[in-house]
């Protein structure tokens, strides 16, 4: 996993609230064999007619939208079926980071273990974040993951709260394997007795 | 004096490799099973970051989600399961992990191979890329699902990073009354306290009803226990474990077994231990279940009726309660034995076992399916589809006019052609009755194998209590 410190970029607002991970990558798109190559089906109902031409009024379909890589949206996002497609389409388009005022839970913990940073903020802030974006297109900001900070183009700067454990292993680019991995001596120890472990052939 | 402690207590103690404080407990995984639908990325992930399976000789795979269930001799029509299937076996060669292959006689469901098998043991840490892990729970054994990520993880480490998680203690006094099975008593339940009751804990399912279960129903009850909200459940192994377990190929054999056996006598919760939460249930007053609606949650006894929205106190449940029942065509106050079937499926991790197929072959048995039924029956694995068969069971299904599949998880989840069509209505022996779960505007009513099979005779719920 990518280490995450900073991230700058352009703001894409969705305002809505409920968006499940239904919506972010619909089920026709599961039964890929690979992790990747989700990007050009996420949002893919709102962002595609059934013919596969984009519909023009969805935000991803507009310039310089379409290059953003921080989405902000309403509350209680990634609801829905625990599927990990979701946080892996959104990274294969180029979102890096979630803004919303709240999150489900499993799809929360999924954006951690692929190296995307959810950041949960008082809905007054994400109001104010959505108007901005929507009336400026091309607005930034950028997200300091060390100092807990969304700071806009325009200076305003908010602190956002964040697991320290979590913080540490996006910080250090550590997946939680590799961060596992880190204690291999420790397994081996365990290893050597493991009570209930029996070997297959 | 050691503090008295739960079973749960006492397997996740076992199992610590590391716990530090502000960081989740590093907790080692002693069985691994794998199947195609949620394992490709895993391994991708394996590949691109250059790591190997760490315990191969730990780690179990099948398949089974995807799997057609007619004729094994025909290639995989559609490319994608084919695709999946393909993947899991490159997987298995590459990284060393053993696999009950499609025509191999140890595949089936993945939660029905594994105690078969004798890989599922009293003790052991065991996951799996799918929610109904928690069937393993029967044996004593703390099982729980887990998503891609974490597949992954137990690859490559043979570890998980976990909390620990809040102790239940489900108590069922009484017996279950004859005519009532294991899944009429966790449908029940379920029914009784929400889905949500299980949310955060693990529970242990104890008393006499309980105790009095077989393996295969116990299984049917832990099976479940994700519907309850629950990650896992779990019952203590005794006799009746032990029993079941003793000669498998994968359990312990000759000395190893009998030593085995002392330390899994070890394996309970001891008197005095304290649960986080605590309730009870009732056996002797139950009635065998038919769910009416769209969550395992919403069910009813046979003898009763479709609820009735407008009664519901809840605004919540009251709506979806109405949506539940336009979806499931429904109207509210109809007797649930006059409810009109057009399919049955007997099969799944819940309830495709020999247990299951000998109760559905003993209600079936002379009879003749309903002439606008469709029926089919699933064994759970191969191994049960050939002790079926030694008994003649499949006789039974064919001549009532049944169909009789090849193992795997069929229209339990549908993902395979075995699909209901929009509005077609399903007595099901499964698990999840979700909108689409069966086939998209398919209508799903969970009930036991010998409600299933009834219905299927009659073309409508009866109460099975009566054709004793
Ligand atoms: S039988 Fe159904 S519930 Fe069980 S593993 Fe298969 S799909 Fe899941």
């Amino acid at each position: 996993m990518e280490p995450f410190h900073t991230h700058t970029g352009i703001l894409a607002p969705i305002p809505r609230a409920n968006i499940d991970t239904d919506a972010i990558i619909p089920k026709q798109f599961l039964k890929r064999i690979e992790r990747s190559g989700f990007g050009s089906f996420l949002f893919y109902d709102w962002r595609f007619q059934s013919d596969g031409t984009p519909i023009p009024d969805f935000v991803l379909n507009q310039a310089p939208y379409s290059s953003a890589s921080i989405l902000v949206a309403g509350p209680n996002f990634g609801c829905g079926s625990s599927r990990e497609h979701a946080p892996w389409a959104l990274l294969d388009y180029g979102f890096h980071v979630i803004i919303a005022s709240s999150f489900a839970d499993i799809f929360y913990n999924n954006c951690f273990k692929n190296g995307v940073l959810p950041i949960t903020l008082p809905e007054t802030d994400v109001e104010a974040l959505l108007a901005q974006a929507q009336a400026q297109p091309g607005f930034t900001a950028t997200v300091d993951l060390r100092e807990q900070t969304v700071t806009t183009a325009s200076g305003q700067s908010v602190h956002f709260a964040v697991d320290p454990y979590r913080k540490m292993c996006l910080l250090e680019g550590l997946d939680d394997i590799g961060l596992t991995l880190r204690h291999a001596a420790q397994i081996d120890e365990y290893e050597k007795t493991a009570p209930f472990a029996v070997a297959h052939a | 004096m050691a503090r008295p402690q739960t079973l749960i207590d006492k397997i996740w103690d076992a199992h610590v490799v590391r716990e530090q404080a502000g960081e989740p407990t590093l907790l080692y995984i002693d069985l691994h099973l794998v199947h195609e639908v949620t394992s490709p990325q895993a391994f991708e992930g394996l590949r691109t970051s250059g790591r190997k399976v760490r315990r191969p000789d730990l780690t179990y795979a099948t398949v089974d989600h995807n799997v057609p269930t007619t004729d094994r001799a025909l290639p995989i029509t559609d490319p994608i399961s084919k695709q999946q299937i393909d993947t899991l076996r490159a997987n298995c060669e590459a990284f060393g992990i053993p696999l009950a292959d499609i025509h191999s006689r140890d595949q089936g469901v993945v939660h029905v191979i594994g105690p078969e098998l004798g890989l599922t043991l009293p003790g052991k840490t065991i996951v799996c890329g799918d929610s109904h892990t928690s069937t393993h729970g029967a044996f004593g054994a703390l099982a729980f699902g887990i998503g891609t990520s974490e597949v992954e993880h137990v690859l490559a480490t043979e570890c998980l990073q976990q909390t620990r998680p809040k102790t239940m203690e489900v108590f069922v006094f009484g017996q279950l009354p004859s005519g009532v099975t294991a899944k009429d008593l966790i449908l029940g339940l379920i029914a009784k306290y929400g889905t949500a009751f299980g949310t955060g804990y693990v529970i242990e399912y104890r008393g006499p009803a309980i105790v009095a279960l077989s393996m295969e129903e116990r299984m049917t009850v832990c099976n479940m226990s994700i519907e309850a909200g629950a990650r896992a459940g779990l019952i203590a192994p005794d006799d009746t474990t032990f029993a079941y377990l003793q000669g498998r190929r994968h359990a312990p054999q000759g000395a190893d077994f009998e030593a085995a056996k002392q330390r899994w006598r070890q394996l309970c919760t001891d008197a005095d231990a304290a649960f986080d939460a605590r309730i009870e249930f009732d056996a002797q007053t139950l009635v065998p279940q038919v769910t009416w609606g769209t969550s395992p949650g919403m069910g009813a006894d046979v003898t009763g009726r479709v609820p009735d929205p407008a009664q519901m106190a809840d605004p919540v449940a009251r709506r979806s309660a109405e949506l539940a029942l336009a979806y499931m065509g429904l109207t509210a106050g109809t007797p649930m034995q006059e409810i009109r079937i057009d399919r049955v499926f007997i099969g799944s991790c819940t309830n495709g076992r020999i247990e299951d197929l000998r109760a559905a072959a003993k209600v079936v048995q002379g009879k003749t399916i309903a002439s606008h039924v469709k029926a089919m029956v699933v064994p759970g694995s191969h191994l049960v589809k050939e002790q079926a068969e030694r008994e003649g069971l499949h006789d039974i299904f064919v001549q009532a006019g049944f169909e009789w599949r090849e193992p795997g998880c069929s229209m339990c989840l549908a993902m395979n052609p075995d699909v209901l069509a929009p509005g077609e209505r399903c007595a099901s022996t499964s698990n999840r009755n979700f909108e689409g779960r069966q086939g998209r505007d398919g209508r799903t009513h969970l009930v036991s194998p010998a409600m299933a099979a009834a219905a299927a005779i009659a073309g409508h719920f009866v109460d099975t209590r009566q054709l004793a």
